[in-house]
C-alpha cells in the first residue's frame, strides 16, 4: 500500500499514533442479521458504538451501511417485510425486541438523512416540532431551545432574522443544517447521520463536518459516508462493509493506515473492483 | 433516404391535422353549449333574481329561495363528506397501503366515483325519505355528500402518495407517533392538493340534479328548515325548463348560468390554490 497517498488522505496531525482514550460502548450490536423479505441485507454484524465518539461506516453502494444505520433506530419497522434478528443493546435493553416503544427509542436516537427534509412549516416550528413531542416548555424556554439548537448547527446567524419563514425556502445546505438542528434540539443520546453531506456543496460540507466534530463532545455519532476523506477527517472509528458483511472495524487511523484486511486496503486505495 | 423522410413528414402532418380536427369538433360543441347558455342566461339576469322567490306561472319572480337552498344543501354536504373522505384517504395512503382492506376499499370507492347519481338519490330516498315520509334538505345533503365522498377520498389519497417517504421518515425519526406525523407533516405538505379535491367535489355537487329530485325536492317558498323540502337550483331548472311558461324558462336559463359560473369560479379557485401550494 502506498503510504504517502494514505498520509495525504488522513489530514489529522496525530495520524498514525493510537491516541484515543478507550470509550464506553453506547450501543452493542451482536449477531445482527437483516432481511428485506427473503434477501439478507446484513450478515452477522458485531460491533460496538463508542460513547461520545464518531463511528464512520464506509463501503461501496449497496453494501448495507445505510441498512445498518436504519436498524439502530428501527426505521425499517415502518416497512412490512423488513426485519432484523440479533441484538442491539442500548441502555441495557435489546432494541430489536417487539415490545420496545419505538417513539421513545427514536426520540433518543436521532437521525439526519441524505436529502434535506424540512417540514412544511416555519424554521422555528421545524425545530419546535420535535421538542414539543416530549417536553412542554414555556414560550421563553422554547425560544431558547430553538436558538441553542440553531447555534449548535451553525445556523443561528443565518436564521435568526427569518425564524417565521418557511424552512423550505432555505438553500440546500441551510436546509440540511436545519435538519441537524432539529435532530439536536430534542437532545438525543445518539445521532445517526446517513450521508448527510452527499447533496451539498464543499462549503456546506465543511460546515457540517466542523459541526460533527463539535457535537462529538455531547453526542454519540454514527455516520454513513461515501466520501473516504470525510470518514478520515471526522471519525474516531471506521467500519468497512461489503455485501452486507462487516469486513473490518477499528480506529480510523488504523483502518486508513494499516488495514488488516486486503479488501479494506483495496477499497481505501481505490483499487476496489 | 429522402423518401423515408418525406413519408415521415407527411404522416406527421396527417396526424396533426386529424388531432386538430377532432379537437375542433369537441370544442365546437362545447362552445355552442356555452354560447347558448351565456346568450340566454345573460338576457335573463336581473337583480330581482337574488331578491325574489320562485314565482307561480305568469308572475314576476326570482331564484332567491333556490340559491339559498342550494348553498345550504351543498355546504352541509361538504361538512358531511369532507371529514369522511379525508380520513378514508389517510387510511388508504398511510395505513392500508396495499393490504386487502385497502384494496377492496379502493375498488368500491372507484365504483362509487362513477356510480350514476340517480342511483345514489334513489338509495337515500329508500333508506331515509321513505322512512320518515317527507322530503328534506338533510336528505339532499346526505345524497350530495355520498357523491362527494369518493372524490375527496381519491384526491386525498393521491395527494398523500405524492409526499416522499423521506419526509415521513424524518418526522418518525424525531420520535413522533404516526398520527402526529400525518396531521402535522404529511397532510400539511399537501393541504393545497386536498383543498383542491374538496373544491372539485363542491363543483361536482353544485350541478347534481337527480339525487336532489329524490331527496330535497323543491319548495315554492323561502325556507331555512333543513328538515323540510327545500328549493335548490338544479331541481328548479329541471322543473322550469320543462314547463310551457316563458317566464319560467327564462328563470331556468338564469339558474343554469349561475351554476355554470359558480362551477367555473370554483375550478379557477381550485387551480390557483393548487398552483400556489405547488410553487411553495
Amino acid at each position: 500500500m502506498n503510504e504517502e497517498a494514505t498520509q495525504q488522505l488522513v489530514t489529522r496531525p496525530q495520524a498514525a499514533a493510537s491516541t484515543l482514550p478507550p470509550a464506553a460502548p453506547k450501543m452493542t450490536i451482536r449477531n445482527l442479521d437483516f432481511y428485506y423479505g427473503k434477501f439478507q441485507g446484513l450478515k452477522n454484524i458485531n460491533l460496538e458504538i463508542g460513547e461520545r465518539r464518531v463511528t464512520a461506516f464506509i463501503g461501496p453502494s449497496g453494501c448495507g451501511k445505510s441498512t445498518l444505520l436504519r436498524t439502530f433506530n428501527r426505521m425499517y419497522s415502518l416497512y412490512p417485510g423488513q426485519r432484523a434478528t440479533g441484538e442491539i443493546m442500548f441502555n441495557g435493553r435489546n432494541m430489536l425486541e417487539s415490545r420496545v416503544d419505538l417513539n421513545m427509542l427514536r426520540a433518543k436516537i436521532g437521525m439526519v438523512f441524505q436529502k434535506p427534509t424540512p417540514f412544511p412549516m416555519s424554521i422555528y416550528d421545524n425545530i419546535a416540532f420535535g421538542v414539543r413531542l416530549y417536553e412542554s416548555l414555556s414560550q421563553r424556554d422554547m425560544d431558547e431551545r430553538v436558538e441553542w439548537a440553531l447555534t449548535k448547527a451553525a445556523m443561528w446567524d443565518e436564521a435568526k432574522d427569518k425564524l417565521k419563514q418557511s424552512g423550505m425556502a432555505l438553500s440546500g445546505g441551510q436546509q440540511q443544517r436545519l435538519c441537524i438542528a432539529r435532530a439536536v434540539a430534542v437532545k438525543p443520546e445518539v445521532l445517526l447521520l446517513d450521508e448527510p453531506t452527499s447533496a451539498l456543496d464543499p462549503i456546506s460540507t465543511a460546515k457540517i463536518e466542523e459541526l460533527i466534530t463539535e457535537l462529538k463532545s455531547d453526542y454519540t455519532i454514527a455516520i454513513v459516508t461515501h466520501n473516504m476523506q470525510q470518514a478520515a477527517r471526522v471519525s474516531d472509528y471506521t467500519a468497512y462493509m461489503y455485501l452486507g458483511e462487516l469486513i473490518e472495524f477499528g480506529e480510523t487511523d488504523q483502518i486508513f493506515l494499516k488495514p488488516k484486511r486486503k479488501e479494506t486496503e483495496d477499497y481505501i486505495t481505490g483499487r476496489f473492483g | 433516404m429522402i423518401d423515408l423522410y418525406t413519408r415521415r413528414v407527411a404522416v406527421n402532418r396527417f396526424n396533426l391535422v386529424m388531432s386538430l380536427a377532432t379537437m375542433g369538433f369537441g370544442m365546437f360543441f362545447l362552445l355552442w353549449i356555452l354560447g347558448v347558455l351565456f346568450y340566454q342566461g345573460f338576457t335573463a339576469l336581473s337583480p330581482s333574481l337574488f331578491t325574489q322567490m320562485t314565482p307561480p306561472p305568469g308572475s314576476a319572480g326570482g331564484l332567491a329561495n333556490a340559491i339559498v337552498g342550494s348553498v345550504l344543501i351543498v355546504v352541509v354536504a361538504t361538512f358531511i363528506s369532507t371529514p369522511i373522505g379525508i380520513l378514508a384517504g389517510i387510511y388508504l395512503a398511510e395505513y392500508g397501503k396495499s393490504g386487502t382492506i385497502a384494496k377492496s376499499t379502493r375498488f368500491i370507492n372507484d365504483i362509487l366515483l362513477s356510480a350514476p347519481s340517480i342511483v345514489i338519490g334513489l338509495f337515500v330516498y329508500t333508506i331515509y325519505v321513505a322512512e320518515v315520509n317527507h322530503f328534506s334538505g338533510w336528505a339532499g345533503s346526505v345524497a350530495l355528500g355520498l357523491i362527494a365522498v369518493p372524490v375527496v377520498v381519491r384526491t386525498t389519497e393521491n395527494m398523500l402518495l405524492l409526499v416522499p417517504n423521506s419526509l415521513r421518515e424524518a418526522a418518525v425519526a424525531l420520535g413522533a407517533p404516526m398520527w402526529k406525523v400525518i396531521l402535522m407533516v404529511t397532510l400539511k405538505a399537501v393541504r393545497g392538493g386536498v383543498i383542491t379535491g374538496i373544491l372539485l367535489a363542491v363543483a361536482r355537487m353544485s350541478g347534481e340534479t337527480a339525487p336532489l329530485l329524490f331527496t330535497a325536492l323543491n319548495n315554492q317558498f323561502f325556507s331555512l328548515n333543513m328538515n323540510a323540502p327545500m328549493a335548490n337550483l338544479p331541481v328548479v331548472i329541471f322543473q322550469f325548463a320543462l314547463s310551457p311558461y316563458d317566464d319560467w324558462r327564462v328563470l331556468a336559463w338564469a339558474g343554469a348560468l349561475l351554476i355554470t359560473l359558480t362551477v367555473l369560479v370554483i375550478n379557477i379557485l381550485a387551480r390557483s390554490v393548487f398552483r400556489q401550494s405547488a410553487v411553495r
